[in-house]
């Protein structure tokens, strides 16, 4: 009687033990994510841990790429939405600026990373993921082809505020798309747009002119 | 000394063989695909005239059986989850639980737990130095990471998903992967999420896709040619969050171990192929 006792008095204790131990790494739930996150990471410079933190609008997209489930139709509503009431329009009205200085926007993947200088005016980094013009031959394709942009569609005040507002928060026409909020997040600035705009519409611009 | 030679000499070939890829580059008028074949053919003949990754692994074994640390002792007895001393076939079963550690513990983590216990060197002095900077040498933890991986070389990823902690690593790692957040809205799955799909002229593995998770997970430690230097799992993660515009991924952190877990399992039945040669 004594034996079985001890058994099972050992037998607790070690699942006692197991248990304090293991049990915030046999959850699984969002909070324990969340809770692994921010124990994971270490902050640097003003590159802070709520960087971790998700919106609503990035929670969503998250569970529907995890779950592989379209988002419901009433939340789609709400992001597009959402997405474009963000959007500001130039204070001036005009949508274009300087293609070459675009370029360099466009060429450049600096901005925002705990290794950048803090402070430093973010490039867009357009080529990473789109092909622009004939000559940079180092062009990613998670996005489409953005050659010959203006060139194929004109420059009606339509398309200029369709192109603004897409860059500004993608979001606005493709929820959940993959291409970064460059306006809403503060990424890159107004000027900054107004550049990379003109990078896809001038007629003089390489996008329009190889 | 022989040592120092060997970490110098992986430096130096990569100089020597940046110098034909960059004249492959300027001289490619053409599109992409043509690069990408460039790029594809450079691999090619690093792998045929050896990798400089390969140089490390011997280095790796010696610092494995080195004595060092307080406690004067080698790693020999290191148990990596096959038993204690077993190093061949181990790397292709992590990340794994470990009863004595009451942890899922990937293959640096690990190490780094034989590290602390039986040579007695403290976690701290460990992750300061385990990452060389880009053109320098490698680091010691390279080589022994390198050495490792290389003794699974050509075994097949089995990495075990019985004990409920393993599952809930794998559980944790699935959503981490698919966890949008930052200024960019970027998870992994923005970039290795689909197929097919390029960052400039660096090819993406979809790691979602068996074949792409087996390819990318067995050629880690990797040397990098553009950088001179093998790198490993563990610093592959920390640089994708750093990219991805997040704070700095800590060593053997829950998190890395989570998303390590769930990469092992996605890459299971491919064969290890370590250290690999990255761009």
């Amino acid at each position: 009687m004594k034996k079985i006792y001890y058994v099972v008095m050992i037998a607790s204790m070690c699942l006692a033990g197991a248990h304090s131990f293991a049990q915030p790494l046999t959850g699984a739930s969002d909070e324990d994510v969340m809770t692994v996150l921010k124990n994971s990471f270490s902050p640097v410079g003003d590159v802070t841990l709520d960087r971790l933190e998700q919106s609503p609008e990035q929670k969503a997209c998250s569970q529907m790429a995890a779950t592989g489930q379209p988002i419901p139709k009433e939340v789609m509503e709400t992001l597009l939405k959402q997405a474009m009431a963000s959007i500001k329009p130039p204070a001036d009205k005009q949508f274009l600026g300087d293609w070459k200085v675009g370029e360099k926007i466009a060429q450049s993947g600096v901005g925002l990373q705990f290794s950048d200088k803090p402070g430093v005016a973010s490039g867009g980094n357009c080529y990473a993921c789109h092909q622009m013009t004939k000559s940079e031959i180092a062009f990613g394709n998670i996005g489409p082809s953005l050659l010959n942009y203006g060139k194929n569609r004109g420059n009606a005040e339509q398309m200029l505020e369709y192109t603004w507002n897409k860059i500004y928060n993608s979001h606005a026409y493709t929820a959940c798309s993959n291409m970064p909020r460059f306006g809403t997040a503060g990424i890159l600035t107004e000027q900054q747009i107004k550049d990379v705009m003109a990078l896809l519409f001038d007629p003089a611009s390489p996008v329009n002119n190889e | 000394m022989l040592r120092q030679i060997k970490k110098k000499l992986t430096g130096a070939a990569a100089i020597l063989l940046i110098v034909p890829a960059m004249g492959a580059g300027s001289a490619s008028a053409q599109s992409a695909d043509k690069t990408q074949e460039g790029i594809d053919d450079y691999r090619q003949m690093l792998s045929d005239g050896g990798n400089p990754g390969d140089l490390l692994v011997d280095t790796g074994k010696e610092l494995w059986l080195e004595k060092k640390g307080p406690k004067d002792a080698s790693l020999e007895t290191c148990d990596l989850g096959l038993g204690p001393g077993v190093v061949k076939g181990a790397y292709a079963q992590l990340p794994r639980f470990f009863q004595d550690a009451d942890k899922v513990m990937d293959a640096e983590t690990r190490i780094m737990y034989c590290m602390e216990n039986l040579q007695g060197i403290d976690s701290k002095d460990i992750t300061s130095t385990v990452f060389s900077k880009s053109g320098d040498i490698s680091t010691d933890w390279e080589a022994i990471v390198a050495y490792v991986a290389n003794e699974s070389s050509g075994i097949a990823m089995a990495a075990p998903q019985k004990h409920a902690a393993e599952k809930a690593a794998y559980e944790r790692g699935q959503k981490i992967f698919f966890h949008r957040s930052g200024p960019y809205d970027f998870s992994c799955a923005t970039c290795h999420g689909a197929s097919d799909k390029r960052i400039r002229l660096q090819n993406l593995p979809d790691l979602l896709n068996a074949k792409d998770a087996q390819q990318a997970y067995t050629t880690w430690p990797g040397y990098r040619v553009s950088q001179g230097v093998v790198r490993t799992m563990q610093w592959r993660l920390q640089d994708c969050f750093r990219q991805q515009r997040l704070p700095k991924l800590k060593f053997a952190s829950q998190a890395s171990i989570d998303l390590l877990t769930f990469l092992a399992v996605k890459a299971k039945e491919g064969k290890m192929a370590a250290p690999g040669i990255k761009r």
